[in-house]
């Protein structure tokens, strides 16, 4: 039967299948160490090359396959004892993977291998052997010739032959599956056959026992057909059966190979959750789709509760239980998106390990709370950040193993990273027990590159807080590792957009931690509802400080424009709204002049907290809190400056999430026109 | 129409292996390593066994001799999916009970030639 099957279809599968595979090998190559012997990590790394080895020959990406079959003939060796683990290897290995992860890139972009350094590698693969290994070494490269393809050349010869074909099976044939007749039909399919049947093992009648194979073959074939077709048809029941393969002409006999065994295969255990692939747009229309249900329940109350004390108290009760539905639908639903920090975390290990033993350093690091549960998209953006930061603690916190020694501490640097929930976020602390920040140093660094002026007035914090500074960096020498161009302000930044923040804290010669605090998703946010004439806004809850009453008499104007208010021992910036977002006095719209009417305009001052900064938010009045559902205003209008995004209300108008550090640090640049929104 | 019994622990070739056997108008039960598979072979019969031999939890050499531990696939064709072409892995296979095996790679025509040879 002939099948046309478009195998592309397969190939995004298999993408994804084979990057999880690297991800694996990755992972458990870093946990190998030189000297040990942990078969249960080796056939891990093993079953995952072998199995991309598999698929991309089968999908067509003949290149992978053999580049994967050089890694794999490697980690064979190793998993038979006649290679050792080596740093060397595990280096190698991964470089390895390093190399299939962009041949894998190659071809999903369509782009070309990077032949050269494929070619170089295959080479180092093929050319590795541990020093005990050597007289393996014949083997070696025995295994490594390329596997045998299904041979079809011989079939062009075209003579006619006749063979004769002596088939005597063991009596147990059948337990193996396998059939006489089946076998004999194929030959049918090879030539002219003429069968004669051996009855000669027959047993009596009352010592036959149906399940086994009693008769043999004696079978004349002709056709244009040679050994190897012929042997192919008995390759499975090769060592069951007595079997003489003879050209009548030729007279030659293949043997009868019976090999020995090798030991039983290994099997290792697996914790793997049952489960299906679905794409992320999907999950995200679905969250979209319960997002307008939680803003159509709210509308439904507030619809319900102004109807008055008329309202059925059964209408009030469907009302409730609706209510308790759509939150669980909403917080299972959104439970989908969540995955666990351990995905982050994966490049992690590799990052330190290469990074230690380029600069010579011993660093050991410690994953706590990997399970710790968060959303796909924050997790996907953290990465970067934590990967910069990890960097950094190698770079410019751990110590050379001397100058540990010297210093008293175990030349061992540690570095942890330890995730967990605290209240509705995810805590993410990089710690390590180097150097610490030099408070002296980064002033001197901070003057110098005019990020401040000489007479300052900054405390430890805010002096440590200055390497988030854009245009800073204290290393003497840039590192080729550290100095990627990127800055701690670009990692503040990315945590800022996330809706997080980051602190420091550092002790000099006992160590620094960065905290980085995230919210744990980025559809839902707790807002309080704020008033500012015409117009409501939502101000994220995480990041208030306070509400204030405005008092005139605690404010100073510096420079005519920046107006100073005194909070506690500090002066912290007001931002008025009315002049940021060019807001009409609140005369136009009906529910203002309600607001207006009965309650006089109260001027609060909305203080919050974005990394070290303090400021604050003039508005007339400050309505309740609420949890909004997050609808981004860059999809559906347009980015506006100093607003993250937009909710609707349970009365049905729609509120701007105001986005608090934007508004911050732009609140002397030119208004934005809000009536355009 | 047969019924086969698919065990492979890679999505990508259970699915291609599937797609081309339905095409052929087999009916497919899929599994995703042994441990699994011999689950569901304890309430299900099947006219065929595919199964990998590199698989979490029971890779396919000890699943095909666990089947052939149970009365239902004492007799039941038993092909290995692999890409173990060497001969010792193919004895201790056979020596487990398979009955045969399906290099991989392999296309579907291929695929399909070889069930025929035991259906």
């Amino acid at each position: 039967m002939e099948i046309d099957i478009d195998m592309s279809q397969f190939h995004d599968i298999f993408f994804e299948e084979a990057i999880e595979g690297i991800e694996i090998m990755e992972k458990e190559l870093l946990n190998l160490k030189p000297g040990t012997d942990d078969s249960d990590i080796i056939n891990t790394i093993f079953r995952a090359a072998h199995s991309i080895k598999g698929s991309a020959s089968t999908f067509g990406f003949e290149e992978i396959g053999k580049f994967t079959h050089s890694i794999e003939s490697k980690l064979d060796s190793l998993r038979n004892d006649e290679l050792e683990i080596t740093q060397e290897l595990i280096t190698l290995l991964l470089s390895s993977v390093d190399c299939l992860n962009n041949m894998l890139s190659s071809e999903r972009s369509g782009k070309e291998h990077d032949t050269s350094s494929i070619d170089t590698i295959t080479t180092k693969l093929d050319e590795y052997y541990s020093p005990a290994s050597a007289a393996e070494k014949n083997r070696e490269i025995r295994q490594d010739e390329p596997e045998p393809q299904i041979t079809t050349a011989d079939a062009a010869d075209s003579a006619v032959r006749k063979w004769k074909i002596n088939f005597f099976p063991d009596e147990k044939l059948f337990y193996t599956g396998n059939d006489p007749l089946r076998l004999i039909r194929e030959l049918k399919t090879l030539g002219k056959l003429t069968v004669e049947a051996s009855i000669d093992k027959l047993p009596d009648y009352s010592e036959l026992d149906v399940h086994n194979s009693y008769l043999g073959w004696v079978i004349d074939l002709e056709g244009t057909v040679n050994q190897e077709q012929i042997e192919e048809v008995f390759a499975w029941v090769e060592g069951d059966c007595k079997l003489s393969i003879r050209n009548e002409t030729e007279h030659r006999v293949i043997p009868d190979r019976r090999d020995n065994t090798n030991p039983a295969g290994r099997r290792k255990t697996d914790n793997e959750h049952r489960s299906i692939r679905v794409s992320t747009d999907k999950v995200d229309e679905l969250l979209n789709l319960v997002g307008e249900l939680v803003i159509t329940q709210s509308i439904l109350n507030s619809v319900c509760n102004t109807q008055g004390p008329g309202t059925s108290e059964r209408l009030h009760q469907c009302l409730e239980q609706l209510e308790r539905n759509t939150r669980d639908l909403q917080q299972q639903t959104m439970s989908i998106r969540m995955l666990p920090i351990d995905n982050a975390f994966q490049r992690i290990p590799r990052i330190v390990h290469d990074l230690s033993i380029a600069q010579g350093k011993n660093v050991t690091l410690k994953l706590i709370g990997e399970s710790t549960e968060l959303d796909k998209t924050v997790l996907e953006k953290i990465g970067d950040p934590l990967v910069h930061l990890v960097r950094n603690a190698i770079d410019h916190g751990i110590e050379m193993p001397a100058e540990r020694a010297s210093a008293g501490k175990p030349e061992n640097g540690v570095i942890t990273i330890k995730a967990e929930h605290e209240g509705g976020h995810i805590v993410l602390r990089i710690s390590d027990d180097g150097k610490g920040i030099d408070t002296d140093t980064l002033l001197a660094k901070a003057i110098e590159k005019n990020i401040i002026n000489d007479n300052h007035d900054l405390t430890e914090t805010q002096i440590m807080n200055l390497i988030f500074q854009p245009g800073f960096s204290t290393a003497a020498v840039i590192s080729d590792i550290s100095g990627r161009g990127v800055g701690m302000d670009v990692v503040r930044q990315n945590i800022t957009d996330l809706g997080g923040s980051v602190e420091i804290s550092s002790e000099k010669g006992i160590g620094s931690t960065f905290t980085i605090k995230l919210p744990l998703t980025l559809a839902i946010l707790d807002g309080q509802i704020v008033k500012v004439g015409d117009q409501t806004f939502i101000i994220p809850l995480h990041s208030i400080a306070e509400t204030l009453m405005f008092d005139k008499e605690q404010t100073n104007t510096i420079a005519e424009k920046k107006e100073l208010y005194q909070y506690r021992d500090k002066y912290i910036p007001v931002i008025r709204l009315y002049e940021s977002f060019d807001i009409k006095a609140s005369t136009s719209s009906d529910t203002d002049k309600l607001i207006s009417s009965t309650k006089r305009q109260k001027d609060l001052l909305v203080v919050f907290e974005t990394g070290d900064r303090h400021a604050g938010i003039l508005v007339d009045d400050v309505i309740g809190q609420q949890q909004v559902v997050i609808k981004s205003l860059e999809k559906n209008y347009d980015n506006v400056p100093g607003v993250t995004g937009a909710t609707i209300l349970g009365d049905g108008s729609v509120a701007l999430i105001l986005d608090v550090t934007t508004l911050s640090t732009q609140q002397y640049e030119p208004a934005v026109s809000l009536n355009t929104v | 129409m047969i019924n086969i019994l698919l065990v492979d622990d890679s999505v990508s070739m259970r699915e291609m292996v599937s797609f081309t056997l339905n095409q052929a108008g087999h009916n497919i039960t899929e599994a995703e390593d042994g441990v699994q598979a011999l689950e569901i072979a304890q309430s299900n019969t099947f006219d065929l066994v595919i199964t990998d031999i590199n698989m979490p939890r029971m890779d396919g050499i000890t699943l095909t001799a666990q089947l052939r531990g149970l009365d239902d696939f004492t007799f039941t064709p038993i092909l290995i999916l692999t890409t173990e072409t060497s001969e010792p892995r193919k004895i201790e296979a056979k020596q487990a009970g398979a009955t045969g095996w399906i290099e991989k790679p392999f296309d579907p025509d291929h695929l399909l030639a070889t069930i025929n040879k035991v259906i």
